[in-house]
């Protein structure tokens, strides 16, 4: 497998933020058909990141590849074309009067012939289940659902790589695990990447490597479970444990010992309390 | 407040609801025309008679267009009593002053009144039985020649539709934060005029400020779609005559053309 991005020495000053940097020589890269983390609090760069790779923002410092084309003012628009990106606010990201407007806005961006964009927008609303309400007005849509336009959207470009801009933090629990799902459906029938900026360890922890960032400095890369265990880095970057770690630690005070590898191990962990449950 | 702007347009499948944004938009100037050179009795009644028509074949329910002239009967009312009293000419009934009432101030007051109504009517056929998207369109194709004075039109019309798009949204956020601000205290229904003006400002500047965020948020959305500008774009809807537009036009040239030879005919 080899890397679709590769970012080098990254570095970013906000115009009026004096000799603080956003990013910090940020070096990292992501290999091709891989769901990525980049995880950390608020205001840590993380997603600063994820803006100058899809050449959203200029960086003073550093060099950016994206499936082999290094990121300039020539290349930027070629490299959009390789991203989707799904950002936070449901509202601020819907350009269209309807549904299959908003869906079609990227393919009008694109030139598409428009007998092809309409088998398009019909396809891609199936595929996200929105087919129903292609005809409604933003408005009439919950935020779920909105996001759910928005990744149509991106999926009738047809990127290689996804980015999603903290997509799921605006929503309700319900809708969040909606949009989670529907990406990773994506992720394994399209062999997309996908690159998750989020503050939720629980989403984190579903995908395949984990980046923490901390002051526009990378803490920490590797699988989340190994990522996760870290009680210290968690404390310094102010991240939560996740659930599974957070019992672990509780039954351990109160004196219940279990095995080790079920910290990380939600369902295991589930398991071995219902089996201490009926042997007791 | 959306009901006013959107919520207007009634969904339909009749002849009005087939035809061309375009063709309905110029159509309906054809007719405002036609009523603002009417001069005469039977160039009234024809009008009338063609405004039915219309509004027949728009199968939209009487009580859309009630709602249209209800609240222009106020505008409707005070121009007539001005026609009444400063009108001039004709056999004088009435005078006191620079005021008087004339045959010819009655005549042209019941006039105005009629055009002022037909002018709703047909207006409102378009509204109702066009959305607020195919408006947008019909503009931007009918203002396309302007394209050779470099006249930015592709980007007129974007910017037109994301407008309409965002007006919910935006009465959304004013209910928000007329919410927030009377729940911290402020009263926006007492004191004088100038006063409640005042109060406003409290909604008006958080509101500005929220609409630049968005603006600022949708502009990174739509660079990340790949919008370059309005060139070498293509569209998704596309606008097309067909048989109802041409018999419509050809019914709307015959009936303007009787209006006009009708003025004068008394």
């Amino acid at each position: 497998m080899d890397n679709i991005i590769n970012v080098k020495n990254l570095t970013y000053k906000y115009a009026n933020g004096g000799e603080k940097k956003a990013l910090d020589n940020v070096s990292l890269s992501i290999k091709r058909g891989t769901w990525t983390s980049i995880v950390g609090h608020n205001g840590s760069g993380k997603s600063t990141l994820a803006r100058s790779i899809d050449g959203l923002m200029t960086f003073s410092d550093g060099a950016i590849t994206v499936d082999g084309i290094t990121l300039s003012d020539d290349t930027v628009w070629d490299i959009r074309k390789r991203i989707g990106m799904i950002f936070q606010n449901p509202d601020n990201q819907f350009v269209g009067a309807t549904v299959e407007d908003d869906v079609a806005f990227g393919l009008e961006n694109l030139g598409v012939e428009t007998a092809q964009m309409h088998s398009i927008v019909a396809d891609v609303l199936e595929k996200v289940r929105m087919t129903d309400f292609k005809e409604r007005q933003p408005d009439q849509l919950s935020g779920g659902q909105k996001q759910r336009v928005a990744i149509a959207g991106v999926l009738a470009s047809k990127p290689k790589i996804i980015i999603l801009d903290e997509a799921t933090s605006m929503l309700d629990p319900q809708g969040r695990h909606e949009i989670i799902e529907l990406i990773n459906e994506i992720h394994r029938e399209n062999n997309l990447t996908v690159l998750s900026i989020t503050h939720d360890v629980s989403e984190a922890m579903l995908s395949d490597h984990v980046v923490v960032i901390n002051d526009g400095k990378v803490v920490e890369t590797g699988a989340p479970k190994d990522v996760f265990k870290d009680n210290e880095m968690l404390k310094i970057t102010g991240l939560e444990q996740p659930f599974s770690a957070q019992l672990f630690d509780d039954l351990k005070q109160k004196g219940v010992f279990l095995p080790e590898e079920l910290k990380m191990n939600e369902k295991g962990l589930e398991e071995w309390l219902w089996q201490s449950l009926l042997k007791a | 407040m959306n009901k006013i702007l959107f919520g207007r347009y009634v969904p339909g499948n009749s002849f009005i609801h087939k035809m061309d944004p375009r063709a309905k938009l110029v159509l309906s100037l054809l007719y405002i025309i036609a009523v603002f050179m009417s001069n005469s009795w039977l160039a009234y009644g024809t009008s009338f008679l063609i405004a039915i028509i219309i509004i027949g074949s728009s199968s939209i329910a009487p009580k859309f267009f009630w709602d249209g002239v209800k609240p222009l009967i106020g505008v409707i009312l005070l121009t007539m009593i001005i026609q009444v009293f400063f009108g001039v000419g004709g056999q004088v009934y009435w005078h006191w002053g620079i005021l008087s009432i004339t045959s010819n101030g009655l005549l042209n007051a019941i006039y105005i009144a009629i055009r002022f109504i037909l002018i709703i009517l047909v207006s409102t056929v378009l509204t109702l039985s066009t959305s607020p998207l195919e408006i947008s369109g019909a503009i931007e194709s009918l203002f396309m020649p302007l394209k050779k004075l470099h006249f930015p039109v592709y980007e007129m019309a974007l910017m037109l539709s994301i407008a309409l798009r965002f007006v919910p949204t935006l009465i959304d956020e004013t209910e928000k934060i007329l919410n927030a601000q009377r729940s911290r205290g402020a009263n926006f229904s007492s004191g004088s005029i100038m006063t409640r003006l005042k109060k406003l400002v409290s909604i008006l500047i958080p509101l500005f400020e929220s609409a630049f965020s968005r603006a600022e948020e949708l502009a990174t959305a739509m660079e990340a779609r790949g919008y370059q500008g309005g060139e070498g774009r293509s569209k998704y809807r596309v606008l097309n005559y067909t048989k109802n537009d041409i018999l419509g036009t050809i019914f709307m040239i015959i009936a303007t053309m009787s209006v006009l030879l009708l003025r004068n005919w008394s």
